[in-house]
């Protein structure tokens, strides 16, 4: 099917002080005239989630991930169950949030967003807090993902933690022989026209991780939270890597097609395309890897609709991806890790030695190493609000890739 | 008139008094007959059109998305002066110009071939043959000149049998302008061999009585008569590739945003419709240009 070209989505802000001070009258909730301020609390921080699940609906509508919504997951729990699975991909988070926000009148249920769309999704209204304690694995996940940042405000759970994973470094072995050690093979000159990168304005933050260590001078601490200066550093960074793009990928599909006709050697990537170009074709020429600088990655979260038409069913399918089996088989399946601990034990049964290599039984320590996708936002961590919102983001990322 | 219809004899089951009275008066019969496709016409379409240009003058709040009817002309203001902008519809004006000349030289030997010399079976086949494409799925056809043009596609495959090195045109500006070119082919050949049928024969005859040749005839005669009908062709695939976003995104490699693409992904990704449709009135405005100066050369008699 035709894809979204994620990310070339330009959205502007306008500049004047005039619209500024109409906004800030007007703007529901306090988000603030430039997409950031989060001082007041969500708008349906006081709708009380239900407190049991009746019968289902029958359907479920879901916007996900591409791959996560597989049949083999997916087929025994609509026999389990009786509720129809629906599901729409999404090619970005800004998609995710766009159908949610159009979806308003109640067509979806639930949606599978990282951490960069959840803030945006939850001062927008569009989801509403759900309740841990009808999904009974919920104990058993990691501790870091009961209470998220992305997702749990004020003690609120705007959703339940599903998967999380870092985004890789997917290569050629037979352009790279030895494995890369370093992102810089995507801004070097000799694999020029070789190189893919996800059309999705997120990117800036990996140009800005790669910046962390090669120009330490620039302070950066969060790649999420860039002051101009440091942000104008990233773009430079990714307006030099622009001749050296071949294409800039909107769809997992897209990548792996590339790299299957040998359009392009290195790129970044999901495990997710790795998986699927090993388990194909010449399956052994590619290979991923997550270099010295450390990776940028994505906690995703099951997030219920304000206006869901079918409740019930969405608290089924939560209770039903929380369970360590179907967490270990999305694992494997879309190479990624689990965040119930338990689901070690079934990964190891399903593929010896995985649960290890995906970080499933990592300490809490590990998940410093990797930066969650997260909104950026005015507002720096400091307090101050001298970052660059995800708006500009946008724009910028739109100049970058056009 | 009304006395004539009465002194008739009437049949058995004759015309109702409905019948009687369309009958009577026929610019009501008119009316009613035009009134559904115009009503839609004025509803669906110009309303949404009329939508589309008011939107324009919104905005969005940038952190929820959310449409603030507040009236500015910022939108056009980024369109028009931020160099992004300029570059996109430029490129995208850039690739029309091209694919309508491309097909152009294409179309106007073949429809000549096809109007003027071929016998009445071959203009059949030629026809299917160009019809043909039409019938099977768009997507299906871009898609397997992806197969014909990556990396490891039947061009590179044949050039390296052969000998030769690999061409590497796919993702490229150059790939989006053979699939254009392809996609939007029979759309300028039908117009232009309909305005070359219509040449009379007879002209053709009496620019041979006074001497000229073959070649002659086509450039003075055949020329000027059929240009109208590669102008109305030409309507349709400089609009068509004006507007035209999934080829972009499948055969385009880095750097073919178009304006299509940048209207779908802030409809469909930044759900900034203000600015997507301030930006989709670039189009509307330059295919108003292009009417115009259409019908100057007659292009809409040739249709």
């Amino acid at each position: 099917m035709v894809t979204a070209e994620a990310g070339s989505g330009a959205r502007f802000r306008l500049a004047t002080a005039a619209a500024a001070a109409v906004i800030a009258v007007t703007a529901c909730g306090s988000t603030g005239n430039n997409g950031g301020s989060t001082a007041a609390p969500p708008p349906t921080a006081n709708m009380k989630p239900q407190t049991t699940i009746g019968p289902g609906e029958g359907q479920l509508n879901l916007i996900a991930w591409e791959g996560y919504t597989d049949t083999s997951w997916v087929k025994p729990f609509t026999a389990a169950t009786g509720c129809k699975v629906n599901a729409k991909f999404g090619g970005s988070s800004d998609e995710m949030v766009t159908l949610m926000a159009g979806g308003g009148g109640g067509q979806w249920d639930m949606v599978s967003a990282s951490g960069d769309a959840d803030l945006r999704l939850i001062y927008g209204g569009d989801v509403r807090p759900m309740n841990p304690d009808l999904i009974p694995d919920f104990g058993d996940f990691q501790t870091f993902f009961k209470t998220p940042p992305y997702n749990t405000i004020n003690g609120v759970h705007y959703g339940i933690s599903l998967q999380w994973g870092p985004n890789v470094l997917l290569y050629n072995t037979k352009k790279f022989p030895i494995k890369p050690t370093s992102w810089n093979v995507l801004y070097d000159q000799a694999n020029k026209g070789l190189i893919t990168v996800p059309d999705n304005p997120i990117q800036i933050a990996d140009a800005a991780l790669y910046l962390m260590s090669t120009q330490p001078n620039l302070g950066i601490k969060d790649p999420y939270e860039l002051t101009q200066k440091q942000f104008d550093a990233a773009v430079a960074l990714l307006r030099q890597q622009r001749p050296l793009v071949k294409k800039y990928w909107a769809l997992a599909g897209d990548e792996i097609q590339l790299f299957q006709n040998g359009d392009v050697q290195v790129g970044a990537a999901w495990p997710y395309q790795t998986n699927t170009l090993r388990a194909g074709k010449n399956g052994r020429d590619f290979a991923d890897t997550i270099p010295a600088e450390g990776a940028t990655g994505w906690g995703d979260t099951w997030m219920l609709a304000t206006n869901a038409p079918h409740p019930n069913c969405a608290y089924m399918w939560t209770k039903w991806v929380s369970t360590p089996l179907v967490q270990a088989e999305q694992a494997l399946f879309f190479g990624e890790t689990p965040v119930n601990v338990k689901a070690c034990a079934q990964m190891e049964k399903l593929q010896a030695g995985s649960c290890a290599q995906y970080h499933a039984d990592a300490p809490g320590s590990y998940f410093d190493t990797i930066k969650f996708w997260k909104t950026p936002i005015a507002t720096c961590a400091d307090g101050s609000r001298n970052c660059i919102p995800y708006s500009q983001w946008q724009t910028a990322w739109t100049s970058i890739t056009s | 008139m009304a006395v004539e219809a009465a002194g008739r004899p009437r049949k058995t089951g004759g015309a109702s008094p409905i019948q009687s009275l369309l009958w009577r008066r026929p610019w009501l019969r008119i009316s009613l007959l035009l009134l559904p496709p115009l009503g839609w016409f004025v509803l669906i379409y110009l309303a949404s059109l009329a939508l589309l240009l008011v939107t324009a003058f919104w905005q969005i709040n940038s952190f929820t998305t959310q449409i603030e009817q507040v009236w500015n002309l910022d939108n056009f203001r980024i369109i028009l002066l931020d160099p992004t902008y300029r570059l996109i519809i430029g490129r995208t004006i850039a690739m029309a110009a091209a694919v309508t000349v491309t097909d152009a030289l294409i179309a106007f030997p073949f429809a000549y071939y096809m109007a003027r010399v071929a016998s009445r079976r071959t203009q059949t086949l030629l026809f299917a043959a160009v019809l043909l494409p039409l019938w099977a799925s768009y997507i299906a056809r871009v898609y397997s000149w992806i197969l014909i043009l990556n990396h490891s596609g039947v061009l590179n495959w044949s050039l390296q049998s052969i000998g030769l090195p690999p061409a590497n045109i796919g993702y490229t500006y150059v790939a989006m302008w053979i699939v254009f070119s392809y996609i939007w082919l029979p759309f300028m050949i039908i117009p232009t061999y309909a305005a070359m049928e219509r040449v009379p024969e007879s002209l053709m005859e009496a620019a041979a009585d006074l001497g000229a040749r073959r070649a002659r005839a086509v450039r003075d005669v055949v020329l000027p008569l059929a240009l109208p009908g590669v102008v109305a062709g030409s309507i349709f695939t400089f609009s068509l590739t004006l507007g035209d976003y999934i080829t972009p995104i499948l055969v385009g490699g880095a750097g073919s945003t178009f304006i299509g693409n940048v209207v779908y992904s802030n409809v469909g990704i930044a759900n900034n419709v203000p600015f997507a449709a301030a930006l989709a009135t670039v189009p509307v405005a330059i295919m108003a240009l292009y009417l115009i100066g259409a019908k100057r050369l007659g292009a809409f008699e040739a249709l």
